[in-house]
């Protein structure tokens, strides 16, 4: 799930567990779904930090695109703490997700290219737990998100280049089965983390910032301002986790495997333990859809199951395959360089369109 | 000095004269193409810092050999010459571009004495050269047999013609203020200190003569010939290893050419902008006088401004660029043409002298 869209990795592991989880009818500890929560979002920050500085390189702008990767380094920090991969993460689970988060941040190691103040100062914000690290990220993003709008939001090429370019009205933005950044640049206020919230998004105080015009550069005003936005959602998320300790995956041995300490001392822990990991979950038969707003637009999972350990189908819904097909529609009329910015503004992965 | 010269030139006769341009010659690009290389490393290290990055320092010390590195690597890499392409034009394209590149500097004034051929047309030769250059880039796009160097020796081709209109204009608006077109007299024109530089009746003038000159060179953010994100590399896509590092070393003679003459013309060349100062601080140190020096560091600060504007603007998009020049460049600069002309014949001349 993670090769999907290999951009925006834990969002997609999101959908998949939700249908799974819907199938099974298994709960999610409520620790699991806020934890699930700021993952998403540091994964819609990391996602929205690729697309614009790949858009920005697109049109031409070098240095925001390594902007953006300086803080995607960090994100993907957050994504190495918690689950050991720094991409390809694996850390949702059907019931939960893999580990709680841990009481430190990994550190910088000493080398020969680096002297001690170096390190010191790269280790600075990695002294407490992941939470302080995510926290002293929020505070500073935002700053950064000001640093990019200098550098873009009033330039006149950019405006230029973004201004009037691949229009899609309200009407047609649905009519072409857009969803996410892509309709809410349009004028529709629609986001699924308002419309149908899943997880714990209905306490989460956050809002929707929609376009006007539904050209590029409402499209690109609308991830600048889900970026801070999803900030806010971090620092929520951070504030509820540090006082609220509990389990983050299910006590259910069928969906989840049983803890190692168990599972070593306690024959039937043994038993869990082996069915799961050599036959795996078995899903009750029926269907279930589970969609999510992924930082691309709706993500969603179809899934049949027949009963047994392998699902019967699975279908993927991915939000930029339909952005792909509208991309004849966008460019008509357009120049060579034109269609360079519209690609990049309907923030297309190919692992996600040829999936 | 002519101690030492008078004795070969009376044993050479009439070959002197050739052999000496030569070697002026030599003096005079051996250190320009030293210059290129190390433009590109300073390049590379500004824009670096500028996006939080380091820039290449593993070959030498602070990555002072790399522009060896990159010769090597390309003098050392097989030219391929595509299937179709028209192999004596593919082969005379970057000759025909780095030609007018290097000749274009034959003109230009380094200190009071110190130019190659001190020409009375001077920039009349200057507008000259520059224009030629475009033959080249029009030629490796349609000798490549290639649709993106096609399309990017098109672009290139419209573009320098469009802004070289511009720059006529501006380097008009200097010889009015001038009137000459020597550039060692324009220089000394703009002799007493950095108030009499033309830059300030002109200003106007300086920012559409750089603009222009970033668009001429078709650097960022007028890189339409070799945009890559449109349309590759534009019109050296076909081209590697040495016939490659030739176009390269073009552009960025054309870019240092620029910002020379942006000083020559605009920031009074090698006066120094305190002529008080001048002699108290340096004086007594530099080889040619201090001249070099007060060149050095204004082609400098124009070269950083290259740098700067690559770091931080989006690329324009073709139609924008010829808006920004026929319809915003060149009335400016008629107009301003026009204002000068007007107040040259009031009592506020002596401002634009």
């Amino acid at each position: 799930m993670d090769r999907l869209d290999y951009v925006s990795m834990m969002c997609n592991e999101h959908a998949y567990c939700l249908a799974i989880e819907r199938l099974a009818g298994v709960e999610v500890p409520i620790r699991a779904q806020y934890i699930r929560v700021m993952f998403d979002e540091i994964t819609r920050i990391l996602n929205h930090l690729l697309w614009l500085g790949c858009h920005a390189l697109d049109v031409g702008g070098m240095t925001v695109f390594l902007y953006a990767f300086r803080e995607r380094e960090d994100l993907f920090d957050m994504y190495e703490a918690v689950s050991g991969a720094r991409m390809h993460a694996a850390y949702y689970r059907p019931g939960g997700v893999y580990r709680d988060l841990p009481d430190r941040m990994p550190q910088y190691r000493a080398q020969h290219t680096r002297n001690a103040r170096t390190l010191a100062q790269m280790n600075e914000n990695r002294q407490g737990s992941l939470l302080d690290f995510i926290e002293d990220f929020a505070r500073r993003f935002p700053g950064y998100v000001d640093d990019y709008e200098t550098l873009l939001t009033d330039n006149r090429i950019w405006k230029q280049r973004t201004v009037g370019i691949g229009v899609v009205s309200p009407e047609r933005a649905m009519a072409l089965g857009f969803t996410g950044a892509m309709l809410r640049g349009s004028g529709v206020p629609w986001d699924l983390r308002k419309k149908q919230p899943y997880e714990v998004y209905d306490r989460m105080d956050f809002d929707i910032p929609v376009g006007v015009n539904g050209d590029c550069y409402d499209r690109y005003l609308v991830r600048m301002e889900e970026m801070r936005q999803s900030n806010r959602i971090i620092r929520q998320c951070i504030d509820w986790l540090r006082a609220n300790p509990g389990p983050v995956i299910t006590a259910s041995h069928k969906v989840a495997p049983p803890s190692r300490e168990a599972m070593k001392t306690n024959m039937e822990e043994l038993i869990h333990h082996f069915k799961l990991f050599t036959e795996g979950i078995h899903v009750p038969p029926g269907e279930a859809y589970a969609a999510i707003e992924h930082p691309k637009g709706e993500f969603g999972v179809y899934a049949i199951s027949d009963g047994a350990n392998k699902p019967y189908r699975i279908k993927l819904r991915a939000p930029d395959f339909a952005h792909l097909a509208a991309l004849d529609e966008m460019s008509r009329g357009h120049m060579i360089a034109d269609v360079v910015a519209i690609i990049g503004t309907q923030d297309i992965v190919f692992g996600s369109i040829d999936r | 000095m002519d101690a030492l010269i008078a004795p070969v030139r009376d044993f050479l006769g009439p070959a002197w004269l050739p052999i000496w341009t030569l070697v002026k010659i030599v003096a005079l690009v051996v250190p320009l193409i030293l210059g290129v290389a190390y433009l590109t490393l300073v390049e590379r290290k500004v824009i670096g810092y500028m996006q939080v990055r380091i820039g290449p320092n593993r070959v030498g010390p602070f990555g002072l050999l790399q522009p060896f590195a990159d010769v090597f690597k390309l003098i050392f890499k097989e030219i391929v010459v595509p299937t179709g392409a028209n192999r004596y034009l593919f082969f005379i394209a970057p000759i025909l571009a780095i030609g007018p590149a290097v000749a274009a500097w034959a003109v230009v004034p380094l200190t009071d004495t110190l130019v190659i051929a001190d020409v009375n047309a001077g920039l009349l030769y200057l507008l000259a050269m520059t224009s030629m250059g475009v033959y080249g880039i029009i030629l490796a796009g349609w000798a490549s047999n290639s649709k993106y160097a096609f399309l990017g020796a098109l672009r290139s081709a419209a573009q320098i013609v469009s802004y070289e209109l511009a720059m006529g204009f501006a380097l008009v608006a200097v010889l009015m203020c001038a009137s000459s077109l020597n550039l060692r007299e324009i220089v000394l024109g703009q002799e007493g200190g950095a108030a009499y530089w033309y830059v300030w009746p002109l200003l106007p003038m300086f920012v559409v003569y750089i603009v222009s000159g970033i668009a001429e060179t078709n650097r960022h953010p007028f890189d339409l010939a070799e945009g890559e994100s449109e349309i590759v590399a534009g019109f050296h896509v076909e081209y590697s290893g040495v016939s490659f590092a030739v176009f390269f070393l073009a552009e960025y003679m054309n870019m240092i050419l620029i910002a020379t003459l942006a000083s020559v013309l605009f920031l009074g060349g090698w006066l120094s902008p305190f002529p008080i100062l001048n002699d108290v601080l340096i004086g007594g140190f530099a080889p040619f006088g201090d001249g070099l020096l007060w060149l050095g560091a204004k082609v400098a600060f124009v070269l950083f401004i290259f740098l700067w504007v690559r770091a931080t603007f989006p690329r324009y998009r073709y139609d924008q660029v010829m808006r920004l020049g026929w319809k915003v460049f060149i009335p400016l600069t008629l107009v301003w043409i026009v204002f000068i002309g007007t107040m040259m014949q009031t009592r506020f001349a002596p401002l634009f002298h």
